[in-house]
């Protein structure tokens, strides 16, 4: 019981400082934020249940003010900005690549890219490009055009969550609550 | 930690946050509902107004915290160039902005404790399905504690990782702040555990 309650917030914190790191780069000078790995990692290293339950934490605090977000954003104006999508589809992205780590019990690192993918890239842009298109009024087509640009930088992500979950699976093998 | 709250008290810190909030939903169901511009004028000279009425500092923080949507203006104003609709883009971009003006307005005016107040009043009833809000408070708290301790933990390993002649940190330095949270979040779990551990209400330690 404690131990799920601290895995769970301090993988909220983790999502919240990983968002606020400004120096990553990527190799080709691209910066990212990281916000949306850590959303992967709750997923892939904590499963489905506590994972996505660690992103709902984060999501409640930022509506209750704390500004988490990546740039410093937060309060209840992030749900009703063009991103709400994202936030709100945040908590689902997580429990999506959590299950997928927990059924399919391939080899970690693959298994946790896979999962990233398709929890942290193909459901979150579903939700993130619904929000989008409600508030600037625009299509669904319309919408995911204006999201394009993003998407390179969050296939490398869901790459750089399989290396690091195959890592900790090395390093913390009972700290991998997705295949305990 | 640094919340988004105005430290100085306003007429609107009074409220209580129960009222805004519903306040808050009635005005953005309203804005999304709205048709005609006219009633969108009024409604964001309206909200201007509230903004003034609170202070010189209140209406410049609110103006900084809509500064993130620039991208989403420009968008709008160089697709609504293209399809020769200007008009309609002025009334979404005003929609969106003054949506998100009023969201900030609550988030300014209403201490963090009363909102998690709230929170746990209205997650009261999940208790009969085993969630507790004493462990909602707790996680809560636990975040707002570890959020400034891991990203100083971070910051340190970023400079050593410059002072050994890295450069920049790269995505490498992610797993090693992911090895950082897992050990607090042991050491969290047996400290808690010590001193008696979380008690569920109904007296039985669910395992």
């Amino acid at each position: 019981m404690e131990k799920n309650v601290t895995y769970i917030a301090l993988f909220a914190a983790l999502i919240a400082v990983l968002g606020l790191v400004p120096q990553i780069t990527l190799a080709t000078g691209v910066p990212i934020t990281a916000q949306s790995l850590g959303v992967m990692l709750c997923g892939t290293v904590l499963g489905a249940r506590r994972g996505a339950l660690a992103v709902l934490l984060f999501v409640a605090l930022v509506a209750l003010g704390l500004p988490l977000l990546s740039g410093g954003r937060g309060g209840l104006g992030v749900f009703a900005s063009p991103t709400v999508g994202f936030v709100l589809g945040f908590p689902v992205a997580a429990f999506v690549t959590g299950w997928i780590v927990e059924k399919w019990r391939g080899q970690i690192g693959l298994v946790a890219s896979v999962a990233a993918f398709v929890g942290g890239v193909l459901v979150l842009y579903a939700f993130g490009i619904t929000g989008m298109a409600i508030v600037l009024g625009k299509s669904w087509p319309a919408a995911s055009v204006l999201v394009a640009a993003y998407i390179p930088g969050d296939l490398i992500k869901t790459v750089l969550a399989g290396l690091i979950t195959q890592g900790l699976a090395r390093l913390r093998p009972h700290a991998v609550l997705s295949r305990a | 930690m640094l919340t988004l709250t105005s430290l100085r008290e306003t007429p609107l810190h009074r409220l209580p946050a129960g009222w805004k909030l519903a306040a808050l939903a009635a005005a953005s169901l309203w804005l999304f509902t709205l048709q005609s511009g006219a009633a969108l004028g009024v409604t964001i000279c309206a909200t201007g107004a509230v903004y003034l009425w609170l202070g010189r500092d209140i209406a410049a923080r609110g103006i900084a915290l809509l500064r993130p949507l620039w991208p989403f203006l420009a968008v709008l104003g160089l697709w609504h160039l293209w399809i020769g609709d200007m008009a309609a883009g002025v009334f979404l971009a005003g929609r969106m902005l003054c949506a998100v003006a009023l969201a900030n307005l609550v988030t300014m005016t209403t201490q963090l404790e009363a909102l998690i107040a709230v929170l746990t009043r209205l997650l009261a009833p999940t208790a009969r399905i085993g969630l507790q809000p004493q462990v909602l408070a707790l996680s809560v708290a636990l975040v707002i504690r570890f959020t400034p301790v891991l990203m100083d933990k971070t910051a340190q390993l970023m400079q050593a990782w410059r002072a050994r002649g890295g450069g920049r940190a790269n995505w490498r330095i992610v797993l090693p702040v992911v090895l950082i949270a897992l050990d607090d979040a042991d050491h969290v779990a047996d400290a808690l555990r010590a001193r008696g551990g979380i008690v569920p209400q109904n007296g039985l330690r669910p395992e």
